[in-house]
């Protein structure tokens, strides 16, 4: 990594080393999106200080003496927050040496933790904050386990401090995927997974890791502890889990930690769900959901969260017969927490985020379909998945107090045409240069000049 | 139609097969008698009415935008695109489009829809015959599955009314693509374009060394992939000067490829590989109709154009292997700013959907570095230029009088996140409506499960 960045010029990569202070912003004259699920403001003002909203719409007045940026024409929004993805896990997906997504010959599944592998200066974290993206979670694939591991909150900030919250929450593959995982059929799958909490409790009892308090955490959703580290109890000899596995499910067994299950099938996401009469403290977040839908009065009577794509529309697998673009809309209808996230074809990124939500309001004109409301599908890519996110209310939105995750468009934020002129986080402007802006300079004009393109920088 | 083999099998058969065979207006009987067309359309259009769409903001796919405009369609074809002004004869249906937009149907020109359909199980992995690095003489249509759901979505959330479905790309060679119609049909046959020529799919880079280079088999390298092809021309030359060549798959394909009826679409990422490929297309005497994928055009944009070549892009992928690293969001822009032709594809059932939007997110990544692109040449991007690129422009991909009435009718400007599709014809015939649920194809497969018929 050091030759890299010895060789890397850049501004992006220089400003890595050396993180910025928070600044005071004003804009003015902008539309301005709030992110709590409320409709557009034009003509609005925000005012960001010390790194934090101050306040924000219409009629807020700009502090004396702080200078206002003219958003005349332009979008102010919070920072998006982009669920479910594997920034700075993977340079390039089939250079199987810079791919951290998935450890498929790992000895260990539940005690894998992203946050020491993130690499906050791959491009994807450049791309993504050019892209408005200012927060996001960061989840292992399953290779070895139904377990995937850990994942982590970070931000996107041009330093190498982008994680905010280690072992935010552990990811688990139920469905098709745990099925193939767990030896072949959903009931090993469903045999592992209470296995795994069992002796995870049983583990944490014997350890005095659990009615201690010793894992909880001051941030919802994320265990400072690092339970693999506490703990020495003796096991017996009838176990599955190695004991750093075991440690590590211990705050989710306790619902300390937020256990993120990938389920697609109507009935699988009820077997899921029924987990909670055996483990009540489960505090689940329920990922993919293609066929929620279907049940979508049940998911939210048990008030569980979920994070889905917003586009999937092809019965990609006999688990997700029933796809439509409208289980997002139906979702939301039924009063189920709904965050947009996680991606569908290879090519997509979080910076198209905003591309799904859109498409969600495309979709109220359809008849028959169920879509979002522009405020709506705003809120399910800021304000929505920081909540599930257990980042709160400050997040995602720009009510006052809130993170300075700020970003300013030349447009519509929803519209395939617009994207962010400026982006702020925790009230620090941020660099949107990246190895794909450089490419694009160097290749302008493609006459020929005095040097080769090679010496154009 | 790209090969006519001769086979040798007696007339009666062939006129039988003829008979059925009701494909374009070009195929006489007297030509079926010699020139017997295997796995030939039977591609018919469905019935539609005589219609005017009126009030509509137009774009022909050729450049040409018209407020209030007044497109005219009966029988199959084109009959007026004009003004407000054009004379609507009496007996034409009037669809009101005040507020909406009229394009050319969408097309495609890189899709593997029924050759990997979903649901994507392995039975269903259909499109790499990846058994050796050429096999020219395999064609797409022979995997392809015309229940696959994903045709539907392609219609109603994408307005895609034409496409051309590849072999993958794990084959330098991996045979003939098929072009075909989206209107549903029990066999492929039925959906086939009429009188769509052939392509051969071909392959640079990765794919194909990593593929033969795992098995320890040639290629391994990219030197290898170009030594293996070179080889494949030269034998293939070999063929056509043989004086009365027999039967032979690969040869019919690679010789209807030197001799122009096949047209040639090569996936390529790389600009120094794109280069290369040009010069092996002048090595043997044949084009590359489009370079696919061509995340890296924008460093030969110029060559590009002097060589006639299109590229076929996506918006903005990049990053999922080592060859799309240097992908960057403005090369469509960048291309069609050197004055070389853009094509935006898919190569997805999801991204299929949505070509629309791609194109209009390339087209804003272009301004925003102050290359400004009219919204109608944009269009063209995903209608006419991808008809050019497979050999069917002459049929379809604008609307101009003569031409299939293929017709999307979009409810609000098809470059904005916010509109789709309100009402689909292809051949005239009205295939799909948002009003309508009974204008909404379901497939097989979906019958009876859940969610059947429903919105998607």
């Amino acid at each position: 990594m050091s030759a890299r960045f010895s060789l890397a010029a850049g501004i992006a990569l220089a400003a890595l080393a050396l993180p910025a202070s928070a600044q005071d912003i004003a804009i003015t004259n902008a539309t301005v999106v709030l992110g709590d699920g409320s409709a557009p403001v034009e003509g609005g003002t925000v005012v960001v200080r010390s790194g934090r909203v101050v306040a924000a719409g219409a009629g807020v007045a700009v502090p004396a003496g702080m200078q206002a940026v003219d958003g005349r024409g332009m979008w102010v929004t919070p920072g998006l927050f982009a669920s479910i993805t594997n920034l700075g896990l993977v340079d390039v997906d089939a250079v199987s040496e810079s791919n951290d997504i998935a450890a498929s010959a790992s000895p260990f599944g539940a005690a894998l933790d992203v946050a020491p592998a993130i690499n906050p200066a791959a491009q994807d974290f450049a791309y993504s904050r050019a892209g408005g993206i200012t927060r996001a979670s960061v989840t292992p694939i399953a290779g070895s386990s139904i377990f995937a591991g850990q994942g982590a909150m970070v931000d996107l900030g041009v330093d190498y401090d982008a994680v905010r919250h280690p072992r935010a929450f552990q990811f688990v593959e139920m469905g098709e995927r745990g099925a193939d995982l767990a030896g072949g059929s959903r009931t090993s799958a469903h045999a592992l997974l209470r296995n795994a909490l069992r002796e995870a409790q049983s583990y944490g009892e014997d350890a005095e890791l659990i009615g201690t308090s010793r894992t909880r955490s001051g941030v919802s959703g994320s265990a400072v502890v690092d339970s693999r580290m506490v703990g020495t109890a003796e096991r017996d000899g009838d176990v599955l889990l190695t004991r750093f596995d075991a440690a590590a499910l211990v705050p989710v067994v306790t619902g300390e930690q937020k256990l993120y299950v990938e389920v697609h099938r109507a009935a699988d996401i009820l077997s899921v769900l029924a987990l909670r009469e055996e483990f009540p403290a489960l505090d689940m977040v329920l990922v993919g959901v293609t066929e929620g839908w279907l049940v979508a009065d049940a998911i939210a009577a048990a008030g569980v969260p979920v994070i889905t794509v917003a586009l999937s529309d092809l019965p990609a697998s006999f688990e997700r017969l029933a796809a439509t673009q409208s289980n997002v809309g139906r979702m939301v209808d039924a009063g189920v927490t709904v965050a947009i996230g996680g991606y569908e074809s290879s090519g997509d990124h979080p910076r198209n985020l905003p591309q799904q939500a859109g498409n969600l309001v495309a979709l109220n004109r359809i008849p028959g379909a169920a879509g979002l409301s522009w405020g709506e599908a705003f809120a399910a890519i800021s304000s929505v998945p920081a909540r599930v996110a257990g980042l709160g209310e400050n997040a995602g939105t720009l009510t006052a107090g809130a993170l300075g995750d700020v970003v300013l468009w030349d447009g519509d934020p929803l519209e395939v045409s617009s994207a962010p002129v400026r982006v702020f986080i925790d009230g620090v402007e941020q660099p949107l240069d990246n190895h794909q802006t450089r490419l694009r300079d160097r290749y302008r004009t493609l006459e020929r000049g005095d040097l080769p393109p090679a010496y154009r920088r | 139609m790209g090969t006519k083999v001769r086979a040798a099998i007696t007339s009666a058969l062939a006129l039988s097969l003829a008979a059925c065979a009701t494909t374009s207006a070009g195929s006489s009987s007297a030509e079926a008698e010699t020139d017997f067309v295997p796995y030939a359309s039977t591609y018919e259009s469905y019935p539609g009415v005589p219609t005017a769409l009126v009030g509509a903001t137009v774009y022909d796919g050729a450049g040409g935008r018209i407020e209030n405009g007044v497109v005219l369609f009966s029988d199959g074809a084109i009959v007026g695109v004009g003004d407000a002004s054009l004379a609507i004869p009496a007996d034409y249906m009037r669809v009101d489009g005040t507020g909406m937009f009229v394009t050319p149907g969408v097309i495609d020109i890189h899709s593997h829809l029924g050759d990997y359909p979903t649901p994507s199980v392995a039975a269903h992995s259909d499109g790499n015959e990846a058994t050796d690095p050429t096999t020219p003489e395999v064609w797409a249509e022979h995997s392809v599955w015309p229940q696959d759901p994903g045709f539907s979505r392609a219609l109603v959330n994408g307005g895609v009314t034409a496409l051309q479905i590849l072999p993958g790309s794990a084959n330098l060679m991996g045979g003939r693509s098929v072009t075909l119609k989206n209107v549903p049909s029990r066999t492929v046959q039925g959906m086939k374009f009429p009188g769509a020529p052939y392509s051969l799919k071909m392959a640079c880079g990765e794919n194909p060394k990593r593929v033969y280079g795992n098995r320890n088999r040639m290629p391994s390298t990219r030197m290898g992939n170009f030594a293996v092809n070179r080889q494949t021309w030269i034998d293939a030359l070999d063929y056509m000067d043989e004086e009365e060549p027999g039967r032979d798959l690969a040869n019919e394909t690679l010789s209807g490829v030197l001799s122009g009826e096949i047209l040639v679409q090569n996936h390529c990422y790389r600009a120094d590989e794109m280069a290369l490929v040009l010069d092996m297309a002048d090595e043997f005497g044949y084009r590359v109709s489009a370079f696919h994928h061509a995340v890296e055009s924008y460093k030969i944009a110029d060559m590009l154009r002097e060589h006639e070549v299109c590229s076929a892009v996506w918006a903005d992928w990049y990053g999922f292997k080592m060859e799309a690293y240097d992908a960057i969001p403005e090369n469509a822009a960048l291309i069609h700013n050197s004055g070389a032709c853009v094509v935006i594809h898919s190569d997805d059932e999801n991204g299929i959907q949505r070509l629309n939007q791609e194109a209009a997110k390339a087209q804003a990544d272009g301004h925003r570095i102050g290359i400004d692109i009219p919204d109608e040449q944009v269009i063209s991007w995903f209608t006419l230029n991808a008809a050019r690129a497979m050999g069917i422009d002459e049929m379809t991909g604008s609307l101009e009088a003569g031409k299939m009435a293929d017709v999307v009718l979009w409810n609000g400007d098809p470059l904005s996140i916010y509109s789709r599709p309100q009402m689909v014809w292809i051949d005239g015939a009205l295939m799909y409506d948002a009003n309508d649920p009974a204008r909404r194809p379901v497939s097989d497969f979906e019958l009876g499960q859940p969610g059947e018929g429903d919105t998607k």
